[in-house]
């Protein structure tokens, strides 16, 4: 299984005479099946994955430039949407997550949280001129204290995403035992297990094609809002030492990463502002990743399919938000998406939150662009922390405050 | 003297208890009323629904109702249109699972989800969950 195939230059080298070999990690599957690891591992080189979905933890940082007279910016709202702004003079950072100043939230339940920060990514991303509202306090180098104005993100300096998580490596089923219906970030569940909520690309997500991290690392480049992005970290809760299957498959939420991309060249196509009933705003968008087949281990692991991707059910309306680790059972994504899954006996219709068609197309697209020599490899500078490295989610440990040294609200 | 007659539209949710007995032909039978079963089928969560055009006496199709509701039927008036903006939707079927009638379906191998008005009892659970606002009631 160890022996070497070919290496990043190689396979650039191919890229560029126009010779390489690219397979989704759709086609992979049964392209496996019918002619086996060794030989399918020998003819492809590059597996491309997809995925397309709600991806909380994610924003961008923008450069406006300077104003005359200059102003040093304390506080700053984009459509609305409050953009932090203690980094620098003129740079903010515009989570997808944050609300418009004005929504009514919750007050109303369940909310409808119609415009926010991934509505922003998404109108900046399309051409749309943005209304800037800002404040400082002046100071004796920057003394200017109000700003409003549009902008528009051809004139700004730098535009980037930055996700701190993104690609979560498989993820919990969520059901709801109560009796009425919740409003959660995996949809809406209605009650006595009416339908399941459910999120993940299965077979063609990155992070599961890859489960132990031995190809996507630091500095991997890949497709990101249809643009050019790389992975930069280590996502935010990366959790590699969890429960695997037998083939290494996570049974759960693992493995993440925070990836980082030139907004300028990215398209609305794949950066959606949304709107969860009941729970807030965010953006969906698609990401994917290349594997260059450099070993028969590589293409084997790639070769995973919905049926051996199983993920475990949670209620959501007691199990997750009070956090007690009860899983009702686990279902496999094959499964997932025929459309229904049986829990204890009950056939319950499934609802994806993330996009199949959409993940495909991911795949689909980064396949066309190292095909026509758009797109080559890039080499890992480090390692994503695998299942020896000790890296851990951690609970948060809460300890006894006094009175006197409380200063939030 | 005046004519009190007209018609009216409304969903009927026939919980399980009751979906199996003949209720519907006693609205002909005790109350006079005519009616026209626009879209009938059974939800996932094995519930009937009905969308009904009630025709005769309003005083009638008042009292026929009341019957229903009194035998555990769910009443509720067909008020609105729903309608797909298509350039909105990116096909995550969020909507697909909770749709009780099946006019929103995941179209295989393509996961594209399509839209069918004509199935669409306009019980808006799209409209509450679509995370795109691709889904809309037409008032
Ligand atoms: S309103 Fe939406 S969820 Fe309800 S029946 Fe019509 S299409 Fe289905
Ligand atoms: S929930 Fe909205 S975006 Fe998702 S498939 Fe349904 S209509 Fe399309």
């Amino acid at each position: 299984m160890g022996t070497k195939l070919r290496t990043y230059e190689e396979i650039n080298e191919k890229i560029k005479k126009g010779q390489v070999v690219v397979v989704t990690a759709e086609e992979v599957v049964d392209l496996v099946r019918e002619k086996g690891v060794e030989r399918v591992a020998r003819e492809v080189d590059v597996v491309t994955t997809g995925t397309f979905g709600i991806m909380c933890s994610s924003g961008a940082f923008l450069n406006i430039g300077h104003t005359k007279p200059r102003m040093k910016i304390h506080e700053a709202y984009l459509n609305g949407v409050m953009a932090y702004a203690g980094l620098a003079a003129v740079d903010l950072y515009i989570g997808a997550t944050q609300p418009a100043k004005d929504d009514p939230l919750n007050k109303v339940h369940p909310g409808e949280f119609r415009y926010g920060g991934g509505h922003v990514i998404q109108d900046l991303v399309a051409g749309k001129d943005v209304l800037l509202e800002a404040y400082a306090y002046g100071t004796d180098c920057y003394p200017r204290k109000k700003l409003v104005t549009w902008i528009n993100i051809r004139d700004l300096n730098e535009a980037y995403l930055f996700n701190p998580r993104n690609a979560y490596q498989n993820y919990n089923v969520a059901v709801n035992l109560s009796d009425k219906t919740i409003y959660t970030y995996l949809g809406v569940l209605l009650p006595r297990m009416g339908n399941a909520g459910y999120s993940s690309a299965g077979q063609l997500s990155p992070l599961l094609n890859d489960p132990y991290y031995r190809v996507i690392g630091i500095g991997t480049k890949i497709f990101l809002g249809g643009g050019i992005g790389y992975v930069a970290w280590q996502g935010t809760q990366h959790n590699p030492a969890v429960e695997r299957t037998e083939r290494g498959i996570p049974k759960g939420g693992a493995g993440t990463i925070a990836v980082i991309g030139d907004l300028k060249g990215m398209s609305p196509h794949w950066l959606w502002g949304v709107s969860i009933r009941g729970y807030g705003c965010s953006l969906a968008l698609g990401l994917g990743i290349p594997i260059p087949i450099l070993d028969e281990e590589t293409l084997y692991y790639c070769s995973v399919s919905d049926e051996e991707i199983l993920a475990p059910v949670v209620d959501y309306s007691h199990a997750y938000p009070y956090g007690t680790g009860e899983i009702l059972g686990y279902v496999s994504y094959a499964e997932l998406r025929s459309g229904k899954i049986t829990i204890g006996g009950k056939e319950v219709p499934t609802s994806p939150m993330s996009s199949y068609s959409k993940a495909r197309e991911v795949a689909l697209t980064l396949k066309k662009w190292i095909q026509e020599g758009k797109f080559t490899l890039t080499q890992p500078v480090a390692q994503l922390p695998g299942v020896e490295s000790g890296v851990r989610f951690k609970n948060l440990v809460e300890r006894p405050v006094e009175a006197s040294v409380i200063i939030g609200r | 003297m005046m004519n009190n007659n007209g018609s009216k539209k409304v969903v009927l949710r026939f919980p399980q208890e009751v979906a199996d007995r003949p209720i519907v032909c006693e609205l002909a039978l005790r109350f006079g009323l005519r009616f026209n079963i626009l879209r009938a089928s059974i939800s996932p969560h094995r519930e009937g629904i009905m969308v009904m055009e009630l025709i005769g006496n309003r005083d009638k199709q008042e009292e026929g109702l009341e019957f229903l509701r009194e035998k555990g039927v769910f009443v509720e008036p067909l008020s609105q249109d729903i309608r797909m903006v298509e350039e909105r939707c990116y096909h995550c079927g969020t909507c697909v699972g909770l749709c009780p009638t099946g006019a929103l379906s995941m179209e295989r191998p393509s996961f594209l989800v399509r839209y069918d008005p004509a199935k669409c009892i306009a019980c808006e659970l799209c409209v509450l969950a679509c995370p795109t606002h691709a889904m809309e009631a037409l008032l």
